[in-house]
This record gives structure tokens, C-alpha cells and sequence, in this order.
């Protein structure tokens, strides 16, 4: 009754030639190639070189970030070198992970932006760079580096970032913002 | 005789310091290799901070064996609940202790005369003479082989105990593999106890000092190449490293034998692994490798093929024997750390299989064409 078990025979079944199946031949020449590679980035890293498609993840960046990375945020600057924000705290609002904290201040001397953030705090702890305060901002006060310098730190502590780092932005090309000028004595003022 | 057991002394230290450095130095080695063969980077995070500075030593990752050591001894020493706990708690050392055994056999170095590398000790020293071996034994292969098999007892041992059917698994697998590559590896050993009419090591290292043929060194790899690559692979296989690693195999047995093992008991598994390495590594050098001689080198100096000699200061003889053989352990020890991470492991059947229909025929014939071959040139 019990029909003889036939191991089914698959359509890309591996065939080996003699050579193959002698087994020391291709372990010879799978040596070969490791040892190769080996020699070749060791010799890579001897004359200087890096012999590691590896990138250091803090202290090297790669070139291949996307353009529209979603990175570290940056508040934008007017002219005088302040911030461009106006403490709306929309950017707060629509945070999923509500990591932006804003003290709202009032200048009375500036008729045309009165509101302006005390305090502009980004936990990068809980941050999940989703990019929404981006969106959300009527201003174009908050945007995103496509790269993230300096986030990685040993303690959570230190990843509550406050305005001095967010503003630290000093653009030489920018289409849309070509200002600050970088120094205060430049006259050429863009559009505010 | 106090002399004698200063000498001796010193070497078991040295011989103990080389095993530990090198049990160490070839985690790093294993890991740095494994991470350039296959374009990574590999471990460079551990550092060594000098006290009150911000120095941070790095120095390759050199340290991340320390660090690995470390983490191992302060772990939470688990154990299961098991009925034998005192062949749980020996296992270990049963498999760390005949590694280093073995090393007091093997030469490291041809003759110390104390008198003549130091001058100001001759008075203490007289004309004495020390062979570099911490025990010259005329049976010296055989202690070999008496050593290495007893890591099966161990790794059988910490398998029963644990009381884990992932751990009996193992054990049977190490078990049935180590002894099958037992026997290889001693009847490969057995072509070149024929050319060389002894199991002494001292005297097999320095019948390698010669010339065959006019030209070639007349080490042991172009006696018998073909009993040195089927040692190789059993001497692997002795160790339980890919591609036979079919006793801990991850996918399948967790760790195998040691499973159950936690912090150093089971750091002392893996450094017994490492250790064994560097030992094989030891053999293969002054079975096959011409031990602590370069080629055409004796005690006395460089004997070229031509006639041409070189004479060496006995310091000179020294220096270069001891680094010689470390750095042939060395290299040999990369070498099987390249097997290690190019093969891929065995199925079970076919490592016994590859033992005993493969590699036990040709090790027989091996030996047969040998012995014919001693029998017609005598």
C-alpha cells in the first residue's frame, strides 16, 4: 500500500559538476576569495585608505542621505540674526510625540512680529522626526537638516536641545531664505 | 637544582603568559579578521581611559577582549537545577585545563644555555643547558594525544549535567565527532612518526632543520602535504569550529554542551576554544612547520642549500626561535579563523560521513604509500 517516499524534484534543482562535488577544489577557491578580499582591504587600510564600506555612525555622515532626509530641526533667522518664529506653538501642537516645548515672549518694539519664542526646546529623545512641525509651520521657522550633527549622545540628559542649537543654521545657498547675511554690517537685506 | 626549577619555573610562566595572551589576543583577532574579510570595520569601541585624563586608549579595539573578560566575570552565575552539580561545576575546567596541558610538551625554542645568553649568571648557572620545553617527554606526540582527548570527557560531561536535552544533544554530537577525528588526526601523525622514527617533538623539530632535495626545507608539510591538510581539517574538527561546529551549532542546539553555562564557566568553554586554537596552531608549526626554525635553520644558525652557512650568536638563536614560533602560531591561528568564517557548517550526517568514508580512507592510504615509500627508500 505504502507507495516507496519520492523526494520531489524541484525545477532549479542544484547540479553539480564532478568538480564541484569533489568538495576540496571550490573550498580551496572559496578560501581564495575570502583571503583575497582580506589581503585587499588590508592592504586598503596600510596605504591609508579605509578598507570597509562601513560608515562611524556619529563621526562620519553618509553621502548618501536622501535630499529630503528628515534630519535635525533648524529655526530659521531674520535678518537681525533672531529667530523667525513666532511662538504660534502650531509646531507644538501637531507633534505626535510632543517633544517641542515654547515660552512665548512679547517685544513691543517690533510692530510686525510682537510674538517671539523665550524658549524654543526640542527633545530629540522622544523626537521621531516625522517632519509635521515642518508642515504645520505658517512661518517657515522650523525646518530639517538632512543630516543630524552632533545628535548622538551618551546620556538622554543631553538630548534636550534648546534655541542656541537650533539657531545655529548659517545657510551660504538658499533660494528661499537668502538671509541672514552673514555679517551685521551687510547691507544687502533680503525680503522679510 | 635550584637552578632547574628556576628555569622551569620561568618557562611555565612564559608558556602560560603566551597561551592566556594569545586566548585574548585571537577573540580580537577573530573578530577584526572576520570584520575585514567581509568589508566591515569590526569591533573598535572598547576603550581604556587613563585615570584623571580624557585619553581615551583605543588602539584598534584591542580592549574588547578585556572588556568581554570583564562582562563574563561579573555576570550572574546561573545555574540550572540539576542532579549532578559537581560534574556541572567541573565540566569546564575538565575542558580548560588538558588544553593547556598540552603546550608543556611542545618545543617553543631549541636550547637555553643560561651561561652564555647572560654572562654575570654563570657562576649561578654553571654550563647547564635547558631544552625550551617545559617537559621533555620521549613520548611527547602521544601526551599530545592523551591530552586532547580528554576535552571530550568535559564536553560530555557539562552535556549530561546540565540536565537540558539541548545540552545532551551537544554532548552526543561532540562526543561521536571528536572521537572519529581522533582517530584521523593520529593516523595522519602516523606518516610522519614513520619518516621520522620518533614521537619526540624536540627531535622531530630538529630532523626539520635539514635540506630535501637540494632545496627545500625539509619540513614535515613537503614530507607528508597531503597528511598536513587532512590534519588541518581534523584538528578543526577537534576543536568543534565551523564548518564541524555541529556540537553548539546556534541554529539548531542554542550553544549545544553549554548551554546551561553562564558568565565565566562559560567564558571558560570559549577560551578553552580560543586556547585550543593557538595550540593547533602550536602542533601544526612543529609537526608540519619546522617548529621554531625558519628554514634551514638549526641551533647553530642558517645551513643554506649550496654550502653556504650562517652563523648565529646563541642570543640570536634564542630571540628568533621564540618569535619565530609565535609568529607561525599566529599565522596558523588566522588561518583557521579564515576557515571559520568561509565555509558554511556541515549537516550533521555529513560530518561523520566526511570523517569516516572520506577522510579515513584517505588517511590510511596516506599512510600505506608512506610506509611503502620509508620501507623502499631505507
Amino acid at each position: 500500500m505504502s507507495a516507496k517516499y519520492q523526494r520531489k524534484v524541484y525545477w532549479n534543482e542544484p547540479t553539480m559538476t564532478w568538480w564541484e562535488r569533489a568538495y576540496l577544489f571550490e573550498i580551496l577557491r572559496g578560501l581564495g576569495i575570502t583571503s583575497a578580499v582580506f589581503l585587499r582591504n588590508m592592504w586598503r587600510w596600510m596605504t591609508g585608505r579605509k578598507g570597509a564600506l562601513t560608515t562611524y555612525y556619529p563621526e562620519e555622515t553618509r553621502w548618501d542621505y536622501a535630499k529630503l532626509n528628515r534630519g535635525k530641526h533648524i529655526l530659521t533667522q531674520r535678518p537681525d540674526g533672531r529667530p523667525q518664529c513666532v511662538a504660534c506653538n502650531m509646531c507644538a501642537t501637531v507633534c505626535p510625540a510632543k517633544v517641542i516645548e515654547i515660552d512665548a515672549g512679547f517685544d513691543p518694539t517690533d510692530a510686525a512680529h510682537p510674538k517671539y519664542p523665550i524658549r524654543f526646546e526640542i527633545d530629540y529623545s522622544r523626537c521621531v522626526f516625522c517632519g509635521l512641525c515642518v508642515e504645520a509651520c505658517p512661518e517657515d521657522a522650523i525646518r530639517m537638516l538632512k543630516e543630524t550633527p552632533g545628535l548622538p549622545r551618551f546620556d538622554r540628559g543631553q538630548m534636550w536641545i534648546a534655541m542656541d542649537e537650533l539657531l545655529t543654521w548659517n545657510p551660504q545657498h538658499d533660494v528661499a531664505k537668502p538671509y541672514p547675511v552673514a555679517a551685521a554690517g551687510d547691507k544687502k537685506r533680503g525680503p522679510a | 637544582m635550584i637552578q632547574d626549577l628556576v628555569i622551569y619555573l620561568l618557562y611555565i610562566v612564559y608558556a602560560l603568559a603566551v597561551l592566556m595572551t594569545f586566548g585574548t589576543v585571537l577573540t580580537w583577532v577573530e573578530r577584526k579578521q572576520a570584520a575585514v574579510m567581509s568589508d566591515r570595520i569590526g569591533a573598535n569601541r572598547a576603550y581604556v581611559r587613563i585615570p584623571f585624563t580624557q585619553i581615551k586608549l583605543v588602539w584598534l579595539g584591542l580592549f574588547h577582549g578585556l572588556a568581554d573578560g570583564l562582562k563574563m566575570l561579573v555576570k550572574e552565575d546561573w545555574r540550572p537545577k540539576t542532579y549532578d552539580w559537581y560534574a556541572y561545576a567541573v565540566a569546564p575546567w575538565v575542558v580548560f585545563t588538558p588544553v593547556l596541558l598540552v603546550f608543556a610538551v611542545i618545543p617553543f625554542g631549541g636550547v637555553l644555555i643560561p651561561a652564555k645568553l647572560f654572562p654575570s649568571l654563570a657562576g649561578f648557572f654553571g654550563d647547564r643547558s635547558y631544552a625550551l620545553q617545559i617537559a621533555r617527554l620521549d613520548a611527547g606526540l602521544l601526551i599530545v594525544f592523551a591530552f586532547g582527548g580528554m576535552t571530550i570527557i568535559g564536553a560530555m560531561l557539562a552535556g549530561w549535567s546540565s540536565y537540558n536535552k539541548f545540552s545532551m544533544l551537544g554532548a552526543l554530537r561532540a562526543g561521536s565527532q571528536m572521537i572519529s577525528y581522533e582517530l584521523i588526526m593520529g593516523l595522519t601523525v602516523m606518516g610522519l612518526i614513520l619518516i621520522y622514527g620518533t614521537v619526540d617533538l624536540t627531535a622531530i623539530v630538529q630532523q626539520q632543520s635539514g635540506i630535501l632535495l637540494g632545496f627545500l626545507p625539509a619540513w614535515g608539510i613537503v614530507h607528508q602535504p597531503f597528511a598536513a591538510t587532512l590534519f588541518m581539517a581534523a584538528a578543526i574538527a577537534e576543536n568543534k569550529r565551523i564548518p564541524f561546529d555541529l556540537p553548539e551549532a546556534e541554529s539548531e542546539l542554542i550553544a549545544g554542551f553549554y548551554t546551561e553555562y553562564s558568565g565565566m564557566k562559560m567564558g571558560l568553554f570559549m577560551f578553552a576554544e580560543f586556547i585550543e586554537i593557538a595550540i593547533i596552531g602550536a602542533l601544526f608549526t612543529t609537526l608540519f612547520l619546522g617548529g621554531y626554525n625558519l628554514p634551514f635553520m638549526s641551533d647553530s644558525g642558517f645551513a643554506f642549500p649550496g654550502g653556504y652557512a650562517l652563523p648565529m650568536s646563541h642570543g640570536a638563536v634564542v630571540v628568533t626561535q621564540l618569535v619565530v614560533f609565535l609568529g607561525k602560531i599566529l599565522v596558523m591561528s588566522s588561518f583557521q579563523i579564515l576557515v571559520r568564517w568561509s565555509l558554511p557548517r556541515f549537516r550533521y550526517d555529513q560530518v561523520l560521513m566526511f570523517a569516516w568514508k572520506f577522510m579515513l580512507p584517505l588517511a590510511l592510504a596516506n599512510l600505506i604509500v608512506t610506509a611503502i615509500a620509508a620501507w623502499v627508500l631505507a
